[in-house]
């Protein structure tokens, strides 16, 4: 079946599967910061926005996602909160290998855009979807304290 | 692995219905979050996103959420946030992450009886009706006796009451379902709901503690029978003699608590 995606504000129409879901299109598609982890919606790697809410591209069906428009990291890439996300992160050790990095930054992104001045109760709730297998949290949290604090 | 023949976003609930009930092996989705953990076919998905059916509306003593509405729209809903002193927002947050709270919808929660649901337990302590597309209107606690497997959730109605109440939980980690969870909630004439869920069955009310605490006062003794009224089972969470024996602890830690 035909969709239409509009992702990261270009319209495209796309051949899928009705049993497909919206990670492996979007990989397909060579929107390659979106991860694959889990696949069962627990890790939260596979992050994007949709009509600029989060959501777990692994557990929303392509056909659901019709009409609908999808942010990934790679259409933030000019918006210099994700340069200011992006850096509190580098600066404060809080990514290792990466891979739960563009997942992590969009919802710290969408987070930004829903909390002006988050607690760091309501940081840690946001991103509890967020796992991270290297860095312990510790410095992550660290981070987007600082880049709160420095957006505020 | 989930495989899905055919997809169809129907423009009403009566569409969506006549599909349902026509086509072998046609069956409602959400988002597909929760199916798909399972291996099964479906011939043919019916989305409901465009029936509107995703609202949360207050009319009179009603607050009216619609079938295809996802749990993150009901969270951030002023109307959620005002009643019950805020406490559903606590339900749904437990309920794991901000992105998977974004798709999965009150219809994809509800229908499916899940035993481990967080949201059915709470929803039992609050005068909750179902609405549903042929069967009608009837209460959270008759819909989770019936055996209705094809129709269409398309709302739930809560009584917007001044109940006070509490949701209780036990998990091995924030990142695990409930071993076994409780609600508790009183009224100004004292009447108490309470209901205990994820025995590892779904949630069931009390309704003997319920009653006793109409013409008593003793919060030890309630939470004793309300631990005792119900089954409990084993699985991979815990087992059978566990939850027997925090049954009781959370009953009484949301009694105390509404009673304050
Ligand atoms: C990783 C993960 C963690 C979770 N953790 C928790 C938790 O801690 N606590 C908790 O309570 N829940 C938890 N859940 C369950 C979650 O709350 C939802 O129940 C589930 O995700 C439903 O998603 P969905 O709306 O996409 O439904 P789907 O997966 O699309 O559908 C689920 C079922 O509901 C039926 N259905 C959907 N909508 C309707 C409707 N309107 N009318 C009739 N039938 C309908 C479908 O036919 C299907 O059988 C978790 C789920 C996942 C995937
Ligand atoms: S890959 Fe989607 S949540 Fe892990
Ligand atoms: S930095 Fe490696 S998983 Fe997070």
């Amino acid at each position: 079946m035909k969709i239409t995606l509009t992702i990261n504000n270009t319209k495209r129409e796309v051949e899928i599967s009705p049993s497909e879901f919206l990670l492996d299109v979007l990989r397909r598609l060579n929107y390659s910061s979106v991860k694959k982890g889990c696949d069962t919606g627990t890790c939260g790697v596979c992050t994007v926005l949709m009509d600029g809410k989060p959501v777990l591209s692994c557990s929303i069906l392509a056909a659901s996602a019709d009409g609908h428009e999808i942010t990934t990291i790679e259409g933030i890439e000019k918006d210099p909160e994700f340069k200011n996300i992006s850096n509190a992160l580098l600066e404060e050790g809080a990514d290792q290998c990466g891979f739960c990095s563009p997942g992590l930054i969009l919802n710290v992104y969408a987070m930004g855009k829903e909390l002006k001045n988050p607690t760091e109760d309501e940081i840690k709730k946001y991103l509890v979807g967020n796992l991270c297998r290297c860095t312990g949290y510790v410095p992550q949290l660290r981070a987007i304290k600082k880049y709160f604090e420095v957006k505020a | 692995m989930i495989e899905i023949k055919d997809y169809f976003r129907p423009k009403s609930v009566e569409e969506a219905y006549e599909k349902l009930i026509n086509i072998e092996g046609a069956e409602i989705i959400g988002s597909g979050a929760f199916m798909r953990l399972a291996s099964r076919k479906i011939n043919l998905a019916i989305d409901l996103q465009d029936t509107g059916l995703n609202y949360v509306k207050l009319e009179k003593d009603e607050i009216k959420i619609g079938g295809a509405t996802p749990l993150g729209e009901v969270e951030r809903s002023e109307i959620i946030k005002e009643v019950f002193e805020g406490k559903l927002i606590h339900v749904l947050q437990s309920i794991w992450s901000v992105q998977l709270r974004n798709i999965a919808t009150i219809g994809g929660t509800i229908f499916p009886k899940l035993g481990f649901s967080d949201l059915i337990t709470a929803l039992l302590v609050l005068n909750t009706d179902v609405v549903l597309f042929n069967n009608g209107r009837m209460p959270l606690e008759v819909f989770l006796t019936e055996k209705i497997r094809k129709d269409i959730l398309v709302e739930l109605i809560i009584k917007n009451e001044n109940r006070k109440m509490s949701f209780q939980y036990m998990r091995n980690s924030f990142y695990d379902f409930s071993i076994l969870n409780s609600a508790v909630s009183v009224d100004e004439e004292r009447n108490f709901r309470i209901s205990i869920g994820a025995r590892p069955a779904v949630a069931k009310l009390a309704t003997k503690a319920m009653e006793y605490l109409k013409n008593n006062n003793d919060i030890e003794e309630a939470s004793k029978l309300a631990a005792e009224e119900m089954e409990y089972g084993s699985n991979i969470k815990a087992s059978k003699e566990y939850r027997k024996m925090i049954a009781p602890v959370l009953v009484k830690r949301g009694l105390e608590e509404v009673i304050q």
